[in-house]
């Protein structure tokens, strides 16, 4: 059964994949508002269905499985997520039928799924606290939520792409520049981490930790940066060049760096090989779109998913919380940064009453919210333990 | 004021900008192209009094950008909050001055002078809340009443200014079948749910207007959730006590004023372990550590209630109300309390068994339990053999002028002072002995206390809890969740058709998504062969 969920998720990055192809044969496409969607646009969603239903198929073999809902670990997480990201695409292509949406969603929901692979895949027992239904309900609703309002970072980067002008560099140039630094820096976490996994790479330090007491670590990935105290017992691994103190994840920091590192690299060579920034290189995809158009498309994303991850993030997590922790609000810091989020599109959906806040300034704040989001998914359970820390 | 009398007839508030009615210009100051319809027009308090104290301090609230404002600031310190753990998270043993400039340097030692360790606790923060409260009651106040007048008063003839300055406009010359076109137009309009008004030759398409009003629910619903939030201060609405039992014990809830008793027949706790019959997470088990997960913790409880009036030094009569198993995600319920299980401690140590020995000859003289909760202060042990305790240390360590001393009152560590009686020596000789070690007083002692053994319990914390702002909270939440899906799923729209003689005028407004709108009307007036719409998306490029 195992075996079988891990294969439909293969099935469904490679749809993805066809799908991703067959959407950028549709940018050509210069259809009017009522027109229906050329053939290419047509096949791209068929793809996208079928690669979604593989998705699904994951979803369910896994729960029968594991016998709970799996969405107890980062892995588990991360793809549940990456599958409601589809189903928001899927919400606004039917609404708005714009195929470049689907030409940006899907190769970040292919990220999104290669990301999660590179945590540890096992299935693991629930601890008393996750032992309820509302697992199920709270993690599924708030991802749905979630990966809806996400949609408003793939209409504002499309957006940004068209109306940020190329021809001199500017402050603007130099941020959506660096959106794409970001996405590629996940890129190559993932292909340097599958890299040394195919080598099997393994390093042993031991180290002292922030009780003084000696303990080891193991490193996946050389070691740029060494524990506190470290030392190496691994015969010919790298030694590290610095040394970091004890209350800093040296592990985590060293994956970081290898990823910025190596995404710097890729970014450099693709723009030796683009001569000209990738942003200005993918403009001509969206081309073909009204900008009010695209700036509807991320607002209409927000009105869609606030009210869900209001429900799902605040209101049924304080359920939860009230009937596992006694308490429905505790401040702990994966709650208080589901708060922010939530006080943010708030934010978002109140500033758009002003003049001058719809258009570029809302694609830019549908990227920061998207920020936030990933923040909260995957940051705050790395840097700031909690309760919620099940990575 | 005056109201202000519009050409139509209509009587309209002090303020007003387009009239309630007609809707035509009352106010010119803002002559723009476009008339400004978020609110209609109507007349609002913040934009038509401004002179004194109380008008400015309405219109501060009843700004939207003061409101994102405060939101804002909320959103900014709520981050800061998280940057080092709370307060309630950093462990109770030691004194927050101490720990954060431990833990964390000077950084740390900034983030608690400046109260950060307990923000969301500070009064600061508080007031932000306060401050968001006042902001939505305020904004809403000035909004929802005008709009509502508005929409109730509108007229079905507008002014043709109004129409021609609405964003979705089109003007078609008449054509020779215009009783027919007609028709087919308010037949296909009335396909699509509209409601539909007439008034010579005019008409007045609408639907959902309800959705306007979602802003206001759910504000509302906000205050409410802010007012429950707050009715926590007030005594009796809020209880949190711990309970910690032990195994076997019966004692008083906390908080029931001595109503209810509990009886834990014993904690238990499980853990995934490979020999176990869950074949498929034993599997991944072995993969993944060998650490043992725990499956479950529970405390096996039967409550009680007491017969009559509890009285102090009376032991009272209970009458057994139900068992129950109480888990993690299981609390027991009862009246207005829930009891959760929170933690436990394996294995307390409990009693303990010594004997008394003579040094020289290791003879036996007798044996003594020591309850560690409730010592006895002596104990005989016949044949003019006793035992008193001079001092107990229930978790024993030496203070800091060297002396011993007790940590805690839990027994993790006893130490006694004991004052061996025999018939050799009738004033007692000292013994201290811990239970790591027998530390003697004086060499010269005959007796010792030797240890025997030791019975262990189990300790079960559970957490009393009464919420009486749950039912609030939970109200205001789903009033929020009505008001906000009432606003955002749905869109009010209207269509404005006005028939002249050789003209059919059609106008078009909704108050979000006009893709939408648009899409639906072209539709419409495609089947009735009439002049599409301009595509606002295009034209507002
Ligand atoms: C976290 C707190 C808040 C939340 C979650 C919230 C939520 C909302 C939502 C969902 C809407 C509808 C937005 C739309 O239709 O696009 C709205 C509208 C509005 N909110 Fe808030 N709000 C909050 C705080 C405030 C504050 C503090 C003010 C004070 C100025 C305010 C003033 C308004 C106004 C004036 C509207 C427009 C009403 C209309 O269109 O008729 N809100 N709010």
């Amino acid at each position: 059964m195992v075996l079988i969920s891990g294969n439909l998720l293969y099935a469904a990055f490679l749809l993805y994949l066809i799908a991703t192809f067959l959407f950028s044969g549709a940018i050509r496409d210069k259809r009017k508002l009522y027109k229906n969607p050329s053939k290419w646009a047509s096949a791209g969603i068929s793809a996208t269905f079928i690669g979604f239903a593989a998705h699904l198929g994951y979803f369910l073999t896994r729960w029968v499985a594991a016998g709970h809902a799996p969405v107890s670990n980062m892995f588990e997480f991360v793809t549940a997520f990456s599958m409601m990201f589809v189903v928001g695409f899927i919400i606004l292509y039917f609404i708005y039928k714009v195929a470049v949406l689907g030409l940006f969603t899907l190769p970040i929901t292919m990220l999104i799924i290669a990301y999660g692979s590179m945590f540890p895949k096992d299935i693991t027992p629930l601890i008393p606290a996750l032992q309820s239904d509302w697992l199920a309900i709270h993690v599924i609703t708030t991802a749905l939520g979630s990966a809806i309002l996400s949609i408003s970072f793939i209409a504002g980067v499309i957006y940004l792409l068209q109306s940020v002008n190329q021809e001199k560099q500017s402050k603007k140039t130099l941020w959506l520049e660096f959106i794409i630094f970001m996405i590629v820096t996940a890129a190559a976490f993932v292909l340097v981490t599958s890299a040394f996994r195919v080598l099997d790479y393994k390093a042993v330090y031991s180290w002292v930790d922030r009780e003084n007491r000696e303990a080891e670590v193991i490193y996946n990935l050389p070691a740029l940066i060494g524990p506190n105290q470290g030392e190496l017992l691994t015969e010919d691994a790298m030694t590290a060049f610095v040394e970091v103190p004890a209350v800093i994840d040296s592990v985590r920091l060293n994956t970081v760096i290898w990823s910025l590192v190596v995404g710097l690299l890729f970014y450099v060579i693709i723009r030796l090989v683009l001569k000209k920034r990738i942003s200005a290189a993918l403009q001509p995809l969206t081309q073909n779109l009204s900008l009010s158009l695209v700036d509807e498309i991320g607002y209409r994303s927000v009105t869609i998913g606030f009210p869900i991850f209001t429900l799902g993030a605040l209101i049924f997590a304080m359920i939860w919380a009230q009937i596992a922790w006694s308490r429905f609000w505790g401040w702990d810091p994966k709650e208080v940064w589901a708060l922010i989020t939530w006080l943010f599109y708030a934010a978002y959906l109140h500033l758009r009453f002003s003049k001058g806040w719809q258009g570029e300034k809302s694609a830019w704040l549908g990227v920061i919210g998207f920020g936030i989001i990933i923040f909260n998914l995957i940051f705050v359970n790395m840097i700031i333990a909690g309760l919620h820390s099940y990575a | 004021m005056e109201p202000i009398i519009c050409e139509c007839g209509h009587f309209n508030p002090n303020g007003t900008v387009l009239c309630e009615s007609c809707g035509k210009q009352i106010d010119k100051s803002d002559n723009q192209k476009s008339f400004d319809m978020r609110y209609e027009g109507s007349s609002r308090r913040s934009k038509t009094y401004k002179k004194t104290l109380i008008d400015k301090i309405w219109n501060f609230f009843s700004s939207v950008k003061v409101g994102i404002w405060i939101i804002g600031l909320i959103l900014v310190a709520s981050i800061i909050g998280t940057i080092l753990p709370q307060q309630m998270y950093i462990p109770s043993s030691v004194s927050p001055s101490v720990y954060y400039s431990e833990q964390y340097g000077f950084f740390g030692q900034l983030y608690y002078q400046l109260g950060f360790h307990n923000l969301y606790g500070s009064w600061w923060y508080f007031l932000l809340l306060a401050a968001l409260g006042v902001s939505l009651v305020v904004a809403s106040l000035d909004r929802f009443i005008p709009l509502y007048r508005a929409l109730k008063n509108q007229g079905v003839t507008k002014n043709e200014r109004f129409l021609q300055s609405q964003r979705l406009f089109s003007k078609t010359n008449r054509l020779e079948n215009n009783a027919e076109q007609r028709e087919t137009l308010i037949k296909k309009i009335k396909e699509k749910h509209y409601r539909i008004r007439e008034e010579n030759g005019n008409l007045l398409a609408e639907k959902y207007r309800f959705s306007r009003w979602g802003p206001y629910v759910n504000h509302v619903g906000l205050i409410i959730v802010l007012i429950g939030g707050m009715l926590r201060f007030v005594p009796g609405m809020y209880l949190d006590e711990t309970l910690w039992i032990r195994d076997g014990e019966t004692s008083v809830i906390p908080g029931t004023n001595g109503e209810y008793y509990l009886n834990s027949e014993g904690f238990f706790l499980e853990t995934y372990d490979n020999n176990q019959e869950d074949q498929k997470i034993s599997e991944s088990l072995s993969g993944a550590g060998n650490e043992a997960t725990i499956r479950n913790y529970q405390t096996n409880t039967t409550l009680y209630k007491i017969e009559g009036q509890a009285m102090p030094g009376v032991n009272p009569e209970l009458k057994k109300v139900k068992e129950r198993q109480i888990r993690v995600n299981h609390p027991l319920r009862f009246d207005s309390y829930s009891i959760y299980q929170s933690s436990y401690k394996l294995n307390e140590l409990n009693k303990m068994t010594f004997n008394l020995v003579d040094k020289q000859t290791k003879e036996q003289l007798g044996q003594i339990e020591i309850d560690l909760l409730e010592p006895q202060k002596t104990y005989d042990m016949g044949n003019g053999y006793r035992v008193e305790i001079s001092e107990y240390f229930p978790d024993f360590y030496f203070n800091s002028d060297g002396q011993p001393a007790t940590q805690t009152q839990s027994p993790d560590n006893p130490a006694f002072l004991f004052r061996l009686i025999s018939p050799e020596h009738p004033e007692g000789e000292t013994s201290f002995t811990a239970i790591q070690n027998t530390l003697e007083m004086s060499s010269d002692n005959t007796l010792r206390m030797d240890f025997e053994n030791a019975e262990t319990k189990n300790l079960s914390a559970l957490r009393v809890r009464k919420d009486n702002t749950l039912w609030i909270l939970l109200f205001g939440g789903a009033v929020f969740m009505i008001g906000i899906i009432q606003g955002m799923y749905w869109n009010h729209r209207r269509i404005w058709i006005r028939t002249t003689n050789d003209e059919i005028i059609i106008a078009a407004h909704t108050n979000k998504n006009w893709y939408g709108i648009t899409k639906e009307i072209n539709k419409i007036l495609k089947d009735a062969h009439i002049e599409e719409l301009a595509d606002p998306n295009t034209k507002r490029k």
